[in-house]
């Protein structure tokens, strides 16, 4: 059976084995939980809550910041300590709000309760989703509620979970395939609801079998619902990849899926959406997979957001080694992280562990041409990353540097160890950046001589 | 606890460096190089531990009177004197290899900035330096059992005397040439090696074989001599066509990086090798053929930039 790709992209060891077989275990946090006010893209949310109050499950922290933003929902019950500022990530630093677990796990009145959601209208089903705070969970943290927001006159047909879980390491996805098959199909059945004629499409990599088989088992009874295998491939789960796989259409960085006719979700965000608008749970918890060869026991946990890397770890029978790296997220686009003290963020999928970081030393460049071939962009990595280091930036975006998706491909492949989609990614960035600032330029301007 | 490394992602590698793709085409060469050891006797090996041993000792030298980081352990500067000796005959003196391997290294290579800048390819442009140098030692090749025969005839020369050479002698490899260039046999076992561990593509082989067959067949035609099948393999199997092809044409830095620049770049050898071949005085054109073809590589790489994923247009030119 071939099964449905892209062209280009890389074969990685996948390691999914270390975690890939143990089962979903609650976690309850000790301590103080943060949660930090820029867990998605977009303005950050702003804190609703003053130190002393007491906050129960459920409870809104932190009010969305604007359209394209999002609420933060308490994970557990206790005392607000603090709403002060957090080493976030990426190393800025956030406001964040500090929660002291009193260990009642009381949540507000309506938490879990059923609801009929099949009787809730398209724009009610939408601000159900927005008033639960969810993020795409893969990584980018996009608000759900925006990608639903399709501008009019557009058709969507494909509603997309994107199962791929194509980064190496991470099994939370996976996990959840086994364990709640039937929520993920009741998310896409919420989620095709605001489509008439859409239908719903459950992406997963052939490396899943298992989960193609519980969700298949789960989607039968409706019948605009399916499972589509796809190639064990990096970036098979990448959003433009995962498009063109499912429905042969190509989208670019000037598009949104909508333009395809499609919206993409995550796998687990699908469950939160289900969570959110058939039991009015807002997204409070998330499943975090724990692993690496650095770590004791590799464990998938459901996890209240806010608890902190290190607990995870101690939960994981702890270190086996010193680890020389901390990566939050997948080996591919993680964060390599040098505080264990962050929190689990809405978009932390994985927290891994490597005992050994090897550090490489780039060399020149022999035109091997390896890079050209994984790129699943079709650009010419080499090539752009010379321009991005000559800081030929008219260039860089005459050769699409902008159509990047950063998912390191390049990076990987280079016998020479180049750090490619580093410099590429730096220098788009920076392009983005300085249209950002022309553009606001020009709009001061324009006021300006009106005024 | 010790301090924990951060960087940008990817955290990951693959494992494959320089050198191992070196090594691969090392072991891809040596099936040839070793039917070239045993075919022609121990001058074979003489003249390819020199190119070789000129090769690595010219950029060590180099870099180390240069003050630069010395790369020699990337083995490529071993690759180059290989396929410099593969185009040799037994017979040459030392000192052939030690110029060629000087040559090469220096001049071609480290002058234009090492490994990845030269814009030719340096065992070929080497040898094409010999054979203009010195061209009475570069067209003495040895006879069958390496002992004499310089009035022995290559395959080329023969059918274009209208001669008849076997198909189970060229493909074995079985007749004079130069060390590493006689065995189609050895020689297609290599490409399978490099094939299988993805150093090359078939693109670029089957480009310069199929247009080289293609224009010479044309050529002939044009110049109203007969078209044998004979004749045509020869083409392809009795000279050093097949190993150009598979070992010299696919070098790395010197073609092009994309997917239709390395078919444009294939048809372009083979052009070239079909016009030397049939209308110039050199029974082996292909090493010109391949130099020629390396300069245009940049213009090549520029006519062909690929068209991103998504995007209507390609790249303005």
């Amino acid at each position: 059976m071939s099964l449905k790709t892209f062209r280009g992209g890389v074969h990685i060891r996948d390691g999914k084995k270390l975690s890939s077989h143990a089962a979903i275990q609650i976690y309850r946090p000790k301590g103080e939980l943060v949660y930090l006010m820029n867990q998605h893209i977009g303005a950050p949310a702003v804190p609703c809550v003053r130190a002393g109050e007491r906050v129960l499950i459920g409870q809104k922290l932190a009010d969305p910041g604007g359209f394209v933003s999002a609420g933060v929902y308490a994970s557990i019950s206790g005392t607000v300590k603090a709403v002060t500022g957090r080493e976030c990530m990426n190393g800025d630093t956030a406001t964040a709000v500090i929660v002291e677990n009193d260990g009642i796990y009381e949540t507000v009145p309506d938490y879990g309760a059923e609801r009929d959601w099949q009787s809730m209208t398209a724009d009610e089903i939408k601000a159900a989703i927005k008033d639960a705070g969810i993020v795409g969970m893969g990584g980018a943290g996009f608000p759900t509620h925006v990608k639903l927001s399709v501008r009019d006159g557009l058709h969507i047909d494909h509603v997309i979970c994107n199962g791929a879980e194509c980064e190496p390491y991470i099994t939370c996805d996976h996990r959840l395939m086994l364990e709640r098959p039937e929520a993920a199909v009741l998310g896409m059945r919420i989620l095709t609801s605001l489509f008439p004629e859409s239908v719903g499409v459950i992406g997963i990599e052939g490396n899943k079998p298992d989960g193609i088989e519980a969700v298949a088992a789960a989607c039968e009874g409706y019948d605009n619902i399916s499972v589509l295998p796809l190639k064990k491939k990096y970036p098979q789960g990448g959003e433009r990849m995962i498009i063109e796989a499912v429905t042969k259409r190509r989208i670019n960085s000037k598009m949104l899926p909508a333009d395809a006719g499609c919206i993409v979700v995550n796998f687990s965000t699908v469950i939160a959406v289900a969570d959110a608008v058939a039991y009015g749970k807002p997204l409070t918890h998330r499943v975090v997979t724990v692993t690496g060869d650095a770590v004791k026991e590799p464990s998938n946990f459901l996890v209240p957001i806010g608890t902190k890397a290190e607990e995870l770890i101690e939960a994981a029978g702890g270190f086996t080694a010193e680890p020389e790296k901390v990566i939050f997220g997948g080996p591919m686009m993680g964060f390599a992280v040098y505080n264990l003290e962050l929190p689990v963020n809405k978009t932390t999928s994985c927290i891994l562990a490597y005992k050994r970081d090897r550090v490489y030393n780039p060399s020149e460049c022999i035109r091997c041409g390896k890079c050209l071939t994984v790129c699943p962009e079709h650009l010419m990595p080499i090539k752009l990353k010379n321009t991005a280091d000559e800081r030929d930036f008219a260039e860089f975006e005459r050769l699409h540097g902008l159509e990047c998706i950063g998912c390191g491909s390049c990076t990987y492949i280079c016998p020479a160890k180049r750090r490619l989609s580093q410099s590429i990614v730096a220098a788009k960035q920076f392009v983005l950046l300085e249209k950002k600032k022309a553009a606001a330029a020009a709009k001061e301007a324009n006021n300006g001589t009106k005024g | 606890m010790k301090t924990l490394n951060v960087s940008i992602s990817p955290h990951i590698r693959t494992t494959r460096t320089t050198q191992t793709v070196m090594l691969d085409v090392i072991i891809a060469l040596s099936p040839t190089m070793i039917f070239g050891f045993v075919y022609f006797g121990w001058r074979a090996l003489l003249v390819t531990s020199i190119s070789v041993a000129s090769c690595v000792l010219t950029e060590f030298v180099y870099e180390k009177l240069m003050k630069l980081p010395v790369t020699v352990s990337d083995l490529s500067a071993v690759v180059t004197g290989l396929i410099l000796a593969l185009s040799l005959y037994s017979t040459a003196p030392w000192w052939i290899p030690v110029i060629g391997g000087v040559f090469a290294i220096l001049i071609v290579k480290m002058l234009f900035g090492g490994i990845g800048q030269n814009f030719m390819n340096p065992a070929l442009t080497a040898r094409c330096f010999l054979v203009l140098a010195f061209s009475g030692i570069m067209t003495t090749y040895p006879g069958v059992g390496g002992v004499d025969a310089v009035s022995a005839a290559t395959p080329l020369q023969l059918v274009r005397d209208g001669g008849y050479v076997s198909y189970a002698q060229m493909f074995i490899g079985n007749h004079p040439g130069s060390i590493g260039e006689t065995s189609a046999a050895a020689i297609l076992l290599g490409m399978a090696y490099l094939l299988i561990r993805r150093v090359i593509t078939i693109k670029v082989p089957l480009s310069v074989v199929v247009s080289t067959v293609a224009f010479v067949a044309l050529f002939t035609a044009v110049k109203g001599e007969p078209i044998t099948l004979n004749y045509l393999t020869v083409h392809v199997l009795g000279g050093g066509l097949l190993a150009a092809a598979v070992f010299m044409a696919t070098d790395y830095t010197t073609t092009p990086v994309t997917f239709w620049g390395q078919i444009i770049f294939g048809v372009c050898v083979g052009l070239f090798t079909a016009v030397i071949r049939c209308f110039g005085g050199m029974y082996e054109g292909i090493s010109f053929a391949i130099i020629l073809a390396n300069l245009l590589t940049p213009l090549i790489e520029k006519w062909t930039y690929p068209k991103p994923f998504g995007v209507r247009r390609g790249v303005k030119k």
